[in-house]
C-alpha cells in the first residue's frame, strides 16, 4: 500500500465522478414553480403534495438565509446554479471502468465489498444483495413492517404518509427544510405496527428503489405504539454527489412506549454543503435515540432534535465530527423537554486537525410544567494541531425550577504526556495518535453495529494518515 | 556473597552514561551524571526527593519535556541522545512509569496487543489472549482489567501491577523502574517485586529508581548509587542501600573522606 494514495483518496475528494450526462431525465438549472411542477408529474404525484411542494416553494423564496452557522459559505451558494432533480435509469449510469481509480482504492482499504461497491459508486441502482434483501423483507412484511423509499411510500400509502409528512419538521421551519420539502426525492418510508419489535435494523442499502437517492432525501420514520426499530443511514464510504448541496429532512414519529434509533454515518465528499433537518418527536414513554457521525462534507450544519412531549419520554442525542482541512463541521443537539419526567442525555464529540473547524452548537429547553425533567449534557472537543478550532455554544433555556440541567464542555489537545507514554512502548507517534483519538471517539464506536464500528476506525485511519509522521 | 555475585556479572556494558547534563526551561536537573550498567545487572538510583533521579529515567527514555545540555549516552553501542522515543523502546529500553497517564477508550487488551503488533509480534488472538490471562494471574490484576481503559479510574497500586506486567510482557534488554514501589502495600509489593524478579531471571537489567529501600528487601541490586544535586555522589554495593537505612541520606553530603 502506498502511502501517497490515502491522503489524496480521503482528501482531495472534489473531483469524485464525473457525471457524463447520461442521465434520462433531469430538470433544468435553477428553482421556480415549474421545475417544482415538473418534478412532481413525473412521480404521478397526489395533488396534496404537490399543492405541499408549491407552498414549501413559497416559503423557501421568501426566507432569507440564516445569520449564524458558517454565514461566508451559505451566502456563497448560488441557488440558480442547481440542478435540483436527476433521474437516472437502470443500466444507464456510469460503467465500473468509469469509476476513478482513487475511489477504487478507497474501497479497497475500507473493506467494501464487491457487490457493495458498484452500488456506492452508482453503477448499479440497487444494493446486489438479493438474497439478504429478500429475507429481511418476508420477515417485515410478515410483521407488517413497511419500509419504502418515499416515493413509494407515498404512492402505495398515501393516507398514512399525509398523516405524518411534514408535522415533525414543517415546512417553514428554516429554509433547508422549506427548500427540500419542495422539491424532495427519495429517501425512506418506515411504519412499525404497534407492538412490532424490529429485530434487524433497517438500512437504507436494502431498500427497494434506491435509484434517486440523492440530494434531498426526504425520510420519515413512525414508530407505532410499542413499537421499537432502529434505522442505519448511509456508510463509512464516500458519497459522490455532482452537485454540491445536499439537503435532507428526517422526520421520526416515536408514539406511546415507542423507541427509535437513528444512526447516521456519512462521510461526504469535500465539496458538499451538508445542510440536513433532523427531528424527533417523542410521546409518553417513547425513546428516541439519534447516533450521528459527520466526517466529509466541506460544510456540515446538522442539529438533530428531539421534542419530548409526553411525561417520562427519553431522548438521547451521541454524535461525532471529523473536520479537516478545510472543512467545517458545525453539528450539534436540540432537546425539548415539554411533559414532566422527561429525561435527555446529549453527548458531542469532535476532532479537527489540519485546520479543521468543529462547532457544537446545541439548545436545551425546559419548558414550565415539565417538573422533574433531567438532563446532561457533554461536549468534548480534541484538537490535533495548532491551526485548527473547536467552538461551543451550548444554549439553555430553562423554565421550569424543578428541573436538572448538567452541562460539561472540554476542549483538549492530543496529551504530549500520553503520546509519550504510548511511544515509549514503542508505538510510532500516527500509531500513537490514532490510538488515542479512537480511544476518544470510542463512546460513539461502541454504539455501532459491529461491521459500521470497523468501517469507522479504518476511516478514522485514513483520515488520520497525512495528519502526522 | 553478595560482593561474589557482583563480581560473577561483568557483562558488556549495555548503558552507558557520561556526564550527562540536562535542564526543564532555565533549570538545570541533571548535572554530570555518570552510570555504567552491565547486562544482567541490578541497579539501584536512591535519593531524596528532588535529587533529579526521576529526571535521568526519563531523559534516558526521551521525555519531550527535557533539554538536554550535554554528556553522551551509549545504549547497546548506539548514541541512544540520537534515537527518538520509539525508536529507544524498539532497541530493548523501557520504562516503567511512577504515574503512567490514563489513555480514556483504550481498553487494556487493545493497547497491549497493539504494542506487540507494533513491535512485530503479531499473536493470534487465542495464543495472546492466553499470554495476557497468565500474565495478569501472576500479578494479582482481576480478569476485568482487560476490558477497561488503560490507567483510567485505576489505583497507584493497579497501575504499578499493569506496569510490570508490560515489562513482563515486553521483555526488554534494560528496564528503568521509576519508583514503582510507592504507594504499594506489601502485598501488592511482593506481587510486583517477583514480577521485576522474574525478568531479572529472564536476562533483562534493571535500574530501580527509588527513594526508598524498601523493595530492595525483595529485589536485590549488585549496585547502589546514591543521587544527589542531579549527579551520583556515591555508589556501592548493596551495603551501601543499608547504610543508608541507617543513617539516612544526609551523611552523603558530608565530604567523603
Amino acid at each position: 500500500m502506498e502511502s501517497s494514495g490515502a491522503g489524496s483518496l480521503v482528501g482531495d475528494y472534489q473531483y469524485g465522478f464525473h457525471d457524463e450526462e447520461r442521465s434520462v431525465f433531469q430538470t433544468r438549472r435553477g428553482l421556480d414553480a415549474d421545475v417544482v411542477r415538473q418534478i412532481s408529474a413525473l412521480k404521478n404525484e397526489p395533488a396534496w403534495m404537490l399543492e405541499f411542494r408549491l407552498k414549501a416553494l413559497g416559503l423557501f423564496q421568501g426566507r432569507p438565509m440564516p445569520r449564524w452557522g458558517n454565514t461566508e459559505v451559505l451566502d456563497a451558494i448560488d441557488f440558480d446554479r442547481i440542478i435540483y432533480y436527476v433521474r437516472a435509469m437502470e443500466g444507464q449510469g456510469r460503467t465500473w471502468e468509469e469509476v476513478p481509480e482513487g475511489i477504487k482504492r478507497t474501497f479497497d482499504r475500507l473493506g467494501i465489498p464487491e457487490a457493495e461497491r458498484k452500488f456506492l459508486a452508482g453503477v448499479t441502482a440497487q444494493y446486489d444483495s438479493e438474497a439478504v434483501y429478500h429475507s429481511i423483507q418476508a420477515e417485515l412484511e410478515q410483521q407488517g413492517v413497511i419500509f419504502l423509499d418515499m416515493d413509494s411510500g407515498l404512492r402505495l400509502h398515501g393516507d398514512l404518509v399525509r398523516q405524518y409528512f411534514g408535522t415533525v419538521i414543517p415546512p417553514n421551519d428554516n429554509k433547508f427544510a422549506a427548500l427540500n420539502s419542495a422539491v424532495w426525492s427519495g429517501g425512506s418510508f418506515v411504519y412499525v405496527p404497534p407492538g412490532v419489535q424490529v429485530r434487524v435494523p433497517l438500512q437504507a442499502y436494502f431498500r427497494i428503489n434506491t435509484r434517486d437517492m440523492g440530494q434531498f432525501e426526504r425520510t420519515l420514520i413512525i414508530a407505532d405504539e410499542g413499537s421499537s426499530v432502529h434505522y442505519i443511514e448511509g456508510c463509512t464510504a464516500p458519497i459522490w454527489s455532482s452537485d454540491s448541496l445536499h439537503s435532507a429532512v428526517v422526520e421520526l414519529v416515536a408514539r406511546k412506549g415507542a423507541r427509535i434509533r437513528y444512526t447516521t454515518i456519512q462521510n461526504w465528499s469535500k465539496n458538499v454543503l451538508n445542510l440536513v433537518t433532523k427531528r424527533a418527536v417523542a410521546h409518553e414513554d417513547a425513546t428516541v435515540e439519534w447516533v450521528d457521525g459527520n466526517l466529509g462534507s466541506r460544510l456540515t450544519m446538522k442539529y438533530p432534535a428531539i421534542h419530548l412531549v409526553g411525561p417520562r419520554a427519553h431522548g438521547e442525542v451521541l454524535s461525532i465530527a471529523f473536520a479537516g482541512a478545510g472543512q467545517h463541521q458545525d453539528a450539534g443537539a436540540k432537546v425539548i423537554h415539554a411533559a414532566p419526567d422527561t429525561t435527555s442525555s446529549i453527548t458531542s464529540k469532535s476532532i479537527s486537525k489540519d485546520g479543521g473547524r468543529a462547532s457544537y452548537r446545541g439548545l436545551v429547553k425546559v419548558y414550565p410544567g415539565a417538573r422533574g425533567a433531567r438532563v446532561n449534557v457533554r461536549c468534548d472537543a480534541l484538537l490535533l494541531d495548532e491551526d485548527s478550532r473547536s467552538d461551543t455554544w451550548p444554549t439553555m433555556e430553562i423554565g421550569e425550577a424543578r428541573a436538572a440541567v448538567g452541562h460539561e464542555a472540554t476542549v483538549s489537545k492530543v496529551s504530549e504526556e500520553q503520546l509519550y507514554y504510548l511511544r515509549s512502548r514503542g508505538l510510532t507517534e500516527a500509531e500513537a495518535t490514532l490510538m488515542i483519538v479512537n480511544g476518544f471517539i470510542e463512546p460513539f464506536v461502541k454504539e455501532l453495529p459491529m461491521e459500521y464500528a470497523v468501517e469507522l476506525n479504518r476511516l478514522i485511519a485514513l483520515e488520520m494518515e497525512g495528519a502526522v509522521g | 556473597m553478595e560482593a561474589d555475585r557482583n563480581q560473577q556479572v561483568q557483562g558488556d556494558p549495555i548503558l552507558e552514561v557520561r556526564d550527562l547534563r540536562a535542564s526543564v526551561g532555565d533549570r538545570a536537573i541533571l548535572r554530570g551524571v555518570d552510570l555504567i550498567v552491565r547486562r544482567g545487572e541490578v541497579h539501584a538510583v536512591m535519593g531524596r526527593n528532588g535529587s533529579g533521579k526521576s529526571t535521568l529515567s526519563h531523559v534516558l527514555m526521551g521525555h519531550p519535556a527535557y533539554r538536554v545540555d550535554g554528556g553522551e549516552v551509549r545504549f547497546l553501542g548506539r548514541d541512544l541522545l540520537q534515537m527518538d522515543v520509539t525508536e529507544r523502546a524498539r532497541a530493548g529500553l523501557f520504562l516503567g512509569f511512577q504515574q503512567p497517564v490514563a489513555v480514556p477508550g483504550v481498553t487494556v487488551t487493545h493497547f497491549l496487543r497493539s504494542v506487540l503488533r507494533s513491535r512485530g509480534r503479531d499473536l493470534p488472538a487465542r495464543e495472546f489472549r492466553g499470554i495476557l490471562r497468565k500474565a495478569f494471574d501472576e500479578l494479582g490484576i482481576a480478569d476485568e482489567f482487560a476490558g477497561r481503559s488503560l490507567n483510567d479510574g485505576f489505583s497507584g497500586g493497579e497501575r504499578k501491577r499493569l506496569e510490570v506486567l508490560q515489562l513482563r510482557l515486553l521483555r526488554p534488554v534494560l528496564a528503568l523502574m521509576d519508583e514503582t514501589d510507592s504507594g504499594l502495600d506489601i502485598d501488592a509489593l511482593k506481587v510486583v517485586s517477583e514480577g521485576i524478579n522474574a525478568s531479572i531471571r529472564d536476562g533483562v537489567s534493571v535500574v530501580l529508581v527509588t527513594h526508598y529501600q524498601r523493595i530492595l528487601q525483595y529485589v536485590h541490586p549488585h549496585l547502589v548509587h546514591v543521587f544527589l544535586d542531579g549527579r551520583v555522589a556515591r555508589s556501592g554495593g548493596p551495603e551501601l542501600a543499608r547504610v543508608l537505612e541507617e543513617r539516612g541520606y544526609d551523611w552523603i553530603d558530608a565530604p567523603q573522606a
